[in-house]
């Protein structure tokens, strides 16, 4: 027995000394393999007497116990030593910046967005978005709208025509979104809650004019709508629009072909700043038109004007979108220039909603 | 239409302030634009110069001592010539803003010398273009008495923004009918003078030439005042022409110019002795010229309207006199007119001649045609005041009055366009003050319309006139109800496809811009326009000449501005419209992006780990899949053929169909061809996607999904790689061996492609990667095998290509 604890102590010494999981393999197979020390030794407890057995047992396998133990204990201290080396070794610099996501790197166009907030706010009053066409005919444009055939408008100088058909008929590029109320009264019968954003075109070009810009139209007909439920509706939207809480708004008479009576429309605002600020201050800003839809244009459309009435309204976007916004030149909407777009443009995923206040 | 204070209150008697007319100006739709309001001119005073020294350092200024009045002294320093003790005249303390300097003036040290202020010239406060000295005043002019107020030029102007419909405020006497309408005073009435003839009638004759369309002259009436003379206008004339921007020229001609503004009817003299015989009111001749007033000559055409004589035309009717014929100061014996004229055709002429004049601007929005006769006799008995002379009897032609336009209006009207209860009183008297009668005792009253009122003519017309001055901000919002049911959804297909597909795109981190829906004839034609029926006849440039068939012109030039600057990674896309003819139908909703040099998804340019590369069709085809399916379009629906149009690269585009038959779309990089024509450089690729060509779906009557049924079984994946011919597909290998067990093949995915010499000059390498689940039990050995051998003969069949070992 002697024998067997100079062994054991020489196991030990082994574990204690071993550097690597494969020395440790070695030491584990030379006791425990199938020719190992320890298992031999196991091996001859059969061949032993009872009382000899009984002696030997216990020491032997309590040493089994023991070198097991030990080789777990050293194998779980020599991997603890490998990952701290590893760990050492796969020292990197976190702060290498990683690749910004698509998402974040992506713009709406401010135009694209300002639709998106106007769709919000309208569709919760439950309008409809309606759409007609860029290339209008002078009926729907004009005619139809009330201008009288020789108002200025008209003008090659004011719109863009095409050249004229084979019946001397110019097309031209609608001036305004109006054209698309007429369209809708032709196609649909009243009641109508629409508003109609889309492209329009005039020959004119400075800071605040583009020959091609936005603009957003509402209409609703039906057999009692007045100038007040006009009023509180435009109230509603551009207090939700521009954000504020409340809003001051001035209504002059004023006069286009196709409402009677007719307004423009004015709204509070500070401009005593470089920043305009609504809701407050001293100044009028127009901002939109609008009126009664004239007789005339419900009788264009087919509809009794005795018996339905409504107002309509029409707003630049690109107006709207500058003083919310804060872009100073119009013209720079259509430059595409990629620095404009990634300060003025929209994150993809800021989708304006009012359950997050637009743009809050 | 400009005006000042004392004018209006020569016609509106009123001690409202200015503010107060204003206001009520821009409240009855007179909208305000500008007062230039003479407060701000206070600071100039009057002051005595009490000494005049050469400046010890300068030898053309001198230092004054001033008296500025209230016994205030003060030192500054002057330059001007004449300049010296005693003299009274214009002084400006530090803080004024001097107009003619367009500069506010501070405490000054000229050479050395503190100067408190300045002494002022003429052209300094911008009453002439005197500058040479200071203004001199009269001995007895009143020491820090605001010069303004002492030269009775302090009198605010006021600019109305006139509506085209508002005729009748083209004058002074109208705004103050308008407003004593409105509460703001009382109007005085002017009585018309009836002049009586004392001169023989002259022989000259005066016609209308009768034309085939409509009248041009809807009546002329004149005289002939006899030795007169003419001058300089009288002062208080001249102050009021000058006070709202005009030149005094002549007698004549202020007055004229007086009274248009005044009572809104433009007249107009003659020099009869400068006439040739008899006058024509007749359509031009076609290149006939005319030197006008303003020094220009114009070429007319006939289809303006023009007064002539037996050799010239001396006038383009309603718009301007002729040079020739206009009155000076010899003028004796004179023509006065007065005429109505057809105001489409004088908006007409006047367009297209380019002729603004304060005439035109009357007669093409229509005078008061009861006025013409009135106006002659009013001009009459100022000239006769002004000038002397001995008139004619009046003589009329073409003129028959107009008819009394009468509408029926229910008092009930007001209530069901505005939500206001104005009382019944109340509206007659609004109408009766601006001229209206009303006849009627009922719910509805018979309203005649005054002469000069050409813009009302029904009920809705009316509602505007009582309200605009009952007060519309009287009128409270009244909420807009809820209860408005619309059956479909507020957006259509089309615009949710619209909007996702921007939304999807920007995800891609790509940006989305706004271009013209116009670009060039030659850009047109290489993207499959240029259609006569789409070219603009008066585009802006010729770089905006036709309708666009293709966004993609415009973003590439759009990204080719951008690398001008130095911006050479680009990823654009823009949802728009593009045009295949001019019909509303064929206007088309696309969505098409670009990508330029490395800007990939991932983002663009060199990083440390990984520099991105090149774009190439397979970013567009990426971008193009992506549109597709943000409009509801699985990958997997789609088929991919290389028919890609002219402008794509022939080796390296894809068009993209739906069911053999719909083409959604196009991507790929550009032919190397049109790239040079645009002068384009770089890697570029894009992608158009017809957004409006994907079929609707339809409504399903639930929204509940199919029940989701999830195997127990062990997926299993296998390899496959096959040398085909170059020509085979990757799409019908993909097919081909999906085929082989639609029920447990699940994904086969291509997971290694590339081309070797040693597999021949026409061959490549595919390899793929079968994803097979199992659906009812475990596959044994032998079940993979058939499975495995029936995807390599599928593929074999298709491909005519072998499986590499």
């Amino acid at each position: 027995m002697k024998n067997i604890e100079i062994l054991a102590q020489e196991i030990r010494d082994a574990i204690n000394a071993a550097d690597s999981i494969q020395a440790l393999d070695t030491i584990r197979v030379f006791a425990f393999g199938k020719k190992g020390i320890i298992s031999e030794q196991l091996k001859s407890l059969s061949s032993m007497s009872s009382d000899m057995r009984k002696i030997a047992g216990p020491v032997l396998n309590s040493l089994k116990k023991q070198i097991n133990g030990l080789l777990t204990e050293r194998r779980k201290q020599l991997r603890k030593e490998i990952f701290s080396a590893e760990i050492a070794h796969a020292k990197i610099d976190v702060t290498l910046p990683v690749r910004q996501t698509p998402a974040e790197r992506g713009r709406i166009h401010p135009i694209s967005q300002v639709i998106d907030e106007i769709i919000a706010i309208f569709s919760d009053m439950r309008f409809t978005i309606a759409m007609g066409p860029d290339i209008e005919t002078d009926y729907y444009n004009f005619t139809a709208l009330n201008f009288p055939q020789r108002h200025p408008a008209r003008e090659m100088h004011d719109t863009f025509f095409f050249n004229p058909d084979e019946k001397g008929a110019c097309k031209l590029l609608r001036t305004h979104t109006s054209a698309a109320q007429i369209r809708t009264m032709r196609k649909q019968k009243p009641p109508i809650r629409i508003v109609i954003p889309g492209k329009t075109y005039r020959i004119d070009s400075d800071t605040t004019h583009s020959p091609m810009f936005h603009q957003v139209e509402g209409l609703v007909i039906d057999k009692t709508v007045t100038i007040a439920n006009m009023m509180w509706v435009l109230e509603h939207f551009c207090k939700t629009f521009f954000e504020v809480p409340s809003v001051k708004m001035r209504f002059r008479p004023s006069f286009f072909p196709f409402t009677e009576p007719s307004m423009e429309v004015d709204i509070q605002c500070d401009r005593s700043k470089a920043d305009i600020k609504f809701g407050k201050g001293k100044d009028w800003l127009e901002i939109l038109g609008c009126g009664m839809v004239h007789p005339k244009v419900l009788r264009n459309c087919n509809l009794d004007s005795e018996e339905y009435q409504g107002f309509a309204w029409g707003m630049g976007i690109d107006r709207i979108a500058m003083l919310k916004y804060g872009m100073p030149d119009l013209r720079a909407f259509f430059d595409a220039d990629i620095r404009w777009l990634e300060h003025y443009g929209f994150r993809p995923l800021d989708i304006p909603t009012l359950f997050d206040g637009l743009t809050s | 239409m400009k005006f000042t204070l004392s004018w209006l209150k020569e016609h509106l008697e009123t001690e409202k302030s200015l503010e107060d007319i204003t206001d009520k100006l821009t409240s009855i739709g007179l909208e305000v634009q500008n007062v230039n309001s003479s407060s701000l001119l206070n600071s100039f005073v009057i002051a005595k110069i009490l000494t005049a020294e050469r400046h010890p350092n300068a030898d053309k200024l001198q230092v004054l001592n001033v008296d500025i009045g209230k016994k205030k002294f003060v030192q500054l320093v002057c330059g001007a010539s004449n300049v010296r003790a005693g003299l009274i005249s214009v002084f400006a303390p530090p803080g004024t803003y001097i107009p003619g300097l367009k500069k506010i003036l501070t405490v000054g040290k000229i050479r050395g010398i503190k100067s408190f202020g300045m002494m002022c010239s003429e052209h300094e406060l911008l009453l002439s273009n005197e500058h040479n000295g200071i203004i001199e005043l009269s001995a007895n002019a009143p020491l820090g008495v605001p010069f303004f107020v002492y030269a009775g030029l302090d009198d605010p102007v006021i600019d109305i923004n006139l509506t085209p419909n508002r005729s009748d405020c083209a004058s002074v006497y109208g705004i103050a009918r308008d407003l004593s309408t409105a509460g703001i005073g009382a109007l005085r009435k002017t009585i018309t003078p009836i002049i009586s003839g004392k001169a023989e009638k002259t022989s000259m004759k005066i016609k209308i030439e009768s034309n085939d369309e409509e009248p041009l002259c809807l009546g002329f009436a004149w005289r002939v005042i006899k030795d007169i003379k003419n001058g300089p206008s009288p002062e208080w004339i001249q102050h009021r022409l000058t006070s709202i921007g005009l030149h005094p020229i002549n007698s004549l001609i202020d007055i004229i110019n007086y009274l248009t503004f005044d009572r809104g009817y433009p007249l107009y003299t003659f020099d009869a002795d400068k006439i040739n015989n008899n006058l024509t009111i007749r359509l031009g001749r076609k290149g006939e010229k005319v030197l006008a007033l303003n020094d220009k000559e114009y070429i007319l055409s006939s289809k303006n309207c023009v007064i002539a004589d037996d050799n010239n035309v001396v006038s383009i009717a309603g718009i301007i006199g002729g040079k020739k014929t206009a009155c000076d100061e010899k003028t004796r014996n004179i023509i006065i007119k007065s005429a109505l004229w057809n105001s489409d055709n004088i908006a007409q002429t006047g367009r297209e001649l380019g002729i603004i004049s304060d005439a035109r601007y009357r007669f093409e929005r229509g005078v008061d045609p009861n006025f013409m006769l009135p106006g002659l006799e009013l001009t009459t008995k100022m000239i006769l005041d002004i000038c002397g002379g001995k008139p004619t009897e009046i003589e009329v032609i073409g003129f028959t009055p107009p008819i009394i336009r009468k509408v029926q209006f229910p008092f009930s009207e007001i209530r069901r366009l505005t939500s206001l209860d104005v009382p019944r009183g109340e509206t007659i008297t609004i109408l009766n003050n601006l001229g209206f009668k009303t006849i009627g005792e009922g719910q509805v009253l018979t309203v005649q319309v005054p002469s000069w009122r050409t813009d009302i003519n029904e009920k809705a017309d009316l509602v505007e006139e009582v309200i605009r001055i009952y007060g519309v901000d009287r009128i409270k919002p009244q909420p807009l109800l809820n209860d408005f049911i619309t059956q479909d959804k507020i957006l259509t297909p089309l615009q949710i496809r619209t909007r996702n597909t921007r939304r999807a795109l920007a995800c891609r981190g790509m940006l989305e811009i706004i271009t013209w829906s116009f670009i060039s004839e030659k850009n047109a034609c290489i993207f499959g326009g240029g259609k006569s029926e789409l070219k603009l006849s008066n585009p802006i440039s010729s770089d905006m000449s036709n309708m666009r068939p293709s966004l993609l012109p415009g973003l590439i030039k759009a990204a080719q501005q951008n690398v001008n600057l130095g911006f050479s990674d680009i990823a654009f896309f823009e949802v728009s419209d593009t045009y295949e003819g001019n019909m509303p139908e064929k206007q088309r909703r696309v969505a098409s992006g670009i990508r330029r040099n490395t800007a990939g998804l991932n983002g663009s340019g060199r990083f440390w780990n990984g520099n991105a590369t090149a774009v190439s069709v397979f970013d567009a085809k990426a971008d193009a899949i992506t549109a597709l399916e943000s409009c509801g379009i699985a990958a997997n629906e789609i088929q991919i053929e290389s028919s890609a149009p002219s402008w794509y690269h022939p080796s390296r585009s894809g068009a993209i169909i739906l069911k053999s038959k719909i083409i959604l779309g196009y991507f790929g990089e550009f032919h190397p061809n049109i790239l040079d024509t645009l002068n384009v450089h770089g890697p570029l690729c894009g992608f158009e996607i017809f957004i409006d060509a994907v079929p609707e779906t339809k409504k399903k009557d639930t929204k509940k999904r199919a029940p989701l049924v999830l195997s127990h079984f062990q997926k299993i994946i296998r390899d496959f790689s096959f040398v085909v011919d170059k020509n085979i597909t990757a799409a019908s290998i993909i097919h081909a061996a999906e085929k082989a067990d639609k029920k447990l093949i699940d994904l086969v995915q291509v997971f290694d492609f590339f081309e070797e010499k040693r597999f021949g000059v026409d061959k490549k390498s595919i390899a793929i990667e079968v994803s097979i689940q199992p659906v009812e039990r475990t596959l044994t050995d032998e079940d993979l095998e058939i499975l495995s051998t029936k995807i390599v003969n599928n593929v074999i069949k298709i491909s005519k290509g072998y499986l590499r070992k």
